[in-house]
């Protein structure tokens, strides 16, 4: 009696760990079946090879900036004045709604490079063409909810929580840079 | 009242929802015939492998692009640029010959097992209805790489409608929407294509319905009368079930990885030409028997009737056979005629990739005469003269059983 | 009795089709590294196929399907890429002033076909040079017959008429081709070193080309081996578990 209880225990055991073994094994296939699905809406390897891209500068005078499309945004690329650097640099950082020095956000003092995205809701501010408002600080103005950005593209008045964002890149020599 | 569900959630959901009670009793405690073999493991094939059509399909939407110019780019952007797009796509045009060679099978099997006599015609209809729709989807689909086949099989298949006496020319321009195959039918052939394995999903709901109202035939045919006969589907045939899933997935891979155009035609990596035709415009496998009987006829309008009415047909067959016993294992004389018939059915589909001439010509007239002759005067004079062999009274009588 | 008849009338079925078919020229086959489920491709023949993709098949044929950054499979380094693709020159624009403009070629950009488009390409050499980036998939045992093409240039028998500006080669359709024969030993001085015999440039083209039309080919069947000893094992389980389910009715 005890003997046949024992045994059809065993086959139980048997029974449970099979089954929890091969229901984990097609878990798991089916998680990495998923995975190429899921992947796939991914960026596509000509998208990302496009997502390094080189600039020239050498054309953008001083006082003026450029706007490049960068992975299908737009890039401001700010020749600065003097009189602009010094007025980014002069600012009181608790004064600022997200703290960055305006050090921080160049490599080259004249040179501010960053994504021309509101950091509110996405739009795109003015104050790339000379006739564009530029917004109580001298830097961009977003038409859309009325954010002010100053001249090293930090956020200064308005709804937008943050700095306009710099995106990664480097010199490769004086006249060009590279983005990505 | 009687709960159905541990889980309170779950109670009270389906209280106001049934989804769930509908979905346990299809699935779970359904009672099936104890005795099916492994050839009733190609319904639910077909459904896994309609579900792995969608989703690879949808995706595949999701990176193409319908246009004469970009549409033979945006196929190789997939394969070449698309994470995984290599993948997917290979898992689409090989599924597309999984999912026919699965559904012949299905169909060999009701044939085969008499599962189309009362009271399942109309399970049998909803089986053909889906059949004829998956056509229209495999040719429409074919269509969209925009290769040489997919442009000149286009062309070819829509000149059929031209048979249609008075209007025919006019049916087809409209299915162009131009004066050729062209930008807008690759259009709404893209359009159609996507809406029609949905259709599909909508006709196998019913096709379940239709099943599940006198359960599944059995390999003994004989109506089933006693509990014991019957046994609840899961845990039995879901795992029957997976485990045929298994099987078909190995098979598949091995298509997909690495034999993945041998069921293509080369021709379709040439971007399509509209100045040039290929040397032999071959359908896919799969239509291959039905391409025969086309072009078996010499006169057009004929040759499109015998093809179109090779599948009709199939809607009248359970009045056409006349024997009252469903299965084959009991009818040994019929038994043989379905065997000649695979055969002949096989022998269409390898005619239908020869040029017509010659001996060619000849054979596939035969066959096409056999193929209708089974149906027209085997089957209905066979039910009146078989002997049939004496029915177990269940199926634990069935001396076959193992 | 019947089984057996039937299973004979299948198998017979299955020889019909090549007895049957017309006698075609038996394709010179290669040992090619990228076939059977183990395949690869070997990067030194792929550089050497790239070398005579360039100095010979590029004067007429384009691989438009090909991008600079992708050589990174064939083995070269990003910098031998960027310097590669500098030789090329490549139309862009419009510019600021809304004119085309020619620069260097970057890794991002697709090989350079020779021809604007195909008319030019007929206009200039009478036929059409077909865009080799798919040709070994859009031909039946593309790798075997672009060789034997390739190799398979003779002078026509004496009883057949070759039609003014074509070329004898069995392995055409016709026998006859528009393109001159194209490789001969020593046709090319390939930088490694190896000897450029005719057989050698070819095998290194279908080789190259082959890549060209499956990019994918090496990962897929890699893929393809995992996913295969996956399925077998879960396979081999679920039936163990099926007959273990069915066991306790099966009595």
């Amino acid at each position: 009696m005890i003997n046949k209880k024992k045994i059809s225990n065993l086959t139980k055991d048997r029974r449970s760990f099979l089954k929890l073994t091969t229901t984990s094994m097609a878990a798991l296939g089916s998680a990495f079946a998923i995975w190429p699905f899921i992947d796939s809406m991914n960026p596509s390897a000509d998208v990302l090879a496009l997502s390094v891209k080189e600039f020239d500068l050498s054309n953008i005078e001083e006082g003026s900036s450029k706007t490049v499309k960068w992975r299908g945004k737009p890039v401001f690329i700010k020749h600065r004045t003097k009189k602009e650097i010094d007025e980014a640099r002069e600012v009181n950082l608790s004064e600022l709604k997200d703290p960055e020095k305006d050090e921080d956000r160049v490599q080259k003092p004249e040179w501010l490079i960053v994504v021309g995205v509101c950091s509110h809701l996405g739009c795109i501010p003015l104050g790339q063409k000379t006739s564009d408002a530029k917004g109580e600080f001298n830097g961009w103005f977003c038409p859309c909810h009325g954010s002010h950005y100053d001249s090293s593209g930090r956020v200064r008045k308005g709804p937008a929580p943050k700095n306009l964002q710099v995106p990664k890149y480097k010199f490769i020599n004086k006249n060009k840079i590279q983005i990505g | 009242m009687t709960k159905k569900f541990k889980n309170k959630t779950l109670e009270w959901l389906d209280y106001r929802l049934p989804i769930f009670s509908v979905l346990r009793e299809a699935l779970v405690d359904h009672p099936t015939p104890r005795n099916l073999n492994y050839w009733w493991n190609f319904g639910s094939l077909a459904g896994i492998t309609l579900i792995i059509m969608i989703v690879s399909g949808l995706l595949l939407s999701m990176h193409y692009v319908a246009h004469v110019d970009l549409a033979f780019d945006s196929v190789e952007h997939i394969m070449r640029d698309v994470n995984y797009g290599w993948l997917i796509r290979y898992i689409h045009s090989v599924g597309a010959s999984m999912f026919f060679l699965i559904v012949y099978i299905h169909i060999g099997r009701g044939l085969y097992y008499g599962s189309y006599k009362s009271p399942r015609e109309v399970l049998w209809w909803l089986g053909i209805i889906i059949f004829l729709l998956m056509i229209a989807a495999a040719f429409l689909g074919y269509t969209l790489p925009w290769g040489q086949m997919s442009f000149w099989g286009a062309t070819v298949i829509t000149n059929l409608f031209s048979a249609i006496p008075l209007v025919g020319d006019n049916i087809v321009t409209w299915l162009w929407g131009g004066f050729s195959v062209d930008n807008p039918t690759l259009n709404r052939f893209y359009s159609l294509h996507f809406l029609i394995p949905f259709l599909i999903v909508g006709v196998v709901f019913f096709h379940i319905i239709a099943l599940h109202k006198f359960g599944s035939n059995n390999p003994t045919g004989i109506d089933l009368n006693f509990k014991q006969e019957k046994i609840p589907f899961h845990p039995y045939y879901t795992i029957k079930d997976f485990f045929g899933f298994g099987i078909f997935f190995i098979i598949f891979s091995i298509f997909i990885f690495f034999l993945p155009n041998a069921l293509g035609h080369p021709d379709n990596y040439i971007p399509a030409d509209p100045l040039v035709t290929p040397e032999h415009i071959v359908p896919e496998w799969y239509f291959l028997p039905f391409y025969a009987i086309l072009r078996a006829i010499p006169f057009k309008l004929l040759g499109v009737i015998a093809m179109l009415g090779s599948i009709f047909i199939l809607f009248v067959l359970p009045w056409l056979d006349t024997c009252k016993v469903r299965s084959c294992r009991f009818r040994p004389i019929y038994k043989q005629f379905y065997w000649i018939f695979i055969f002949n059915f096989i022998v269409l589909g390898w005619i239908g990739s020869k040029v017509p001439e010659g001996h060619y010509l000849i054979i596939s007239r035969i066959c096409t005469a056999y193929y209708f002759m089974h149906f027209l005067f085997i089957l209905p004079i066979l039910g009146m003269f078989e002997k049939t062999l004496p029915l177990p009274t269940n199926i634990f009588k069935d001396s076959k059983k193992k | 009795m019947l089984k057996k008849i039937f299973f004979i009338l299948f198998t017979l079925f299955f020889f019909i089709p090549n007895s049957f078919s017309k006698e075609d020229v038996k394709l010179k086959k290669q040992n090619w590294s990228f076939q059977g489920i183990f395949g690869r491709f070997d990067n030194s023949t792929l550089q050497r196929g790239l070398q005579v993709y360039q100095e010979v098949c590029s004067a007429c044929h384009g691989v438009k399907r090909l991008r600079f950054r992708e050589l990174t499979n064939l083995g070269f380094t990003k910098e031998q890429i960027v310097n590669y693709a500098k030789t090329f020159e490549i139309l862009d624009g419009p510019n600021e002033l809304g004119e085309m403009f020619i620069r260097p070629g970057e890794p991002t950009d697709t090989f350079v076909s020779p021809y604007k488009n195909k008319e030019e390409a007929i206009a200039i050499n009478g036929a059409y040079p077909p865009d080799l980036s798919l040709l070994t998939k859009a031909m039946k045992n593309g790798p075997d017959y672009i060789y034997s093409l390739l190799v398979g240039y003779e002078d026509p028998p004496n009883d057949f008429e070759l039609p003014d500006g074509l070329y004898y080669n069995p392995y055409h359709d016709g026998s006859v081709i528009a393109i001159p024969q194209p490789l001969y030993d020593e046709a090319i001085e390939y930088i490694d070193g190896t000897n450029a015999s005719i057989h050698q440039l070819s095998y290194d083209i279908v080789n190259f080309l082959s890549w060209a039309a499956e990019p994918e080919l090496q990962k897929r069947k890699a893929l393809g081996l995992k996913v295969l000893i996956f399925l077998i094992v879960l396979t081999a389980l679920l039936y163990v578990t099926m007959k273990e389910i069915w066991s306790r009715i099966e009595k």
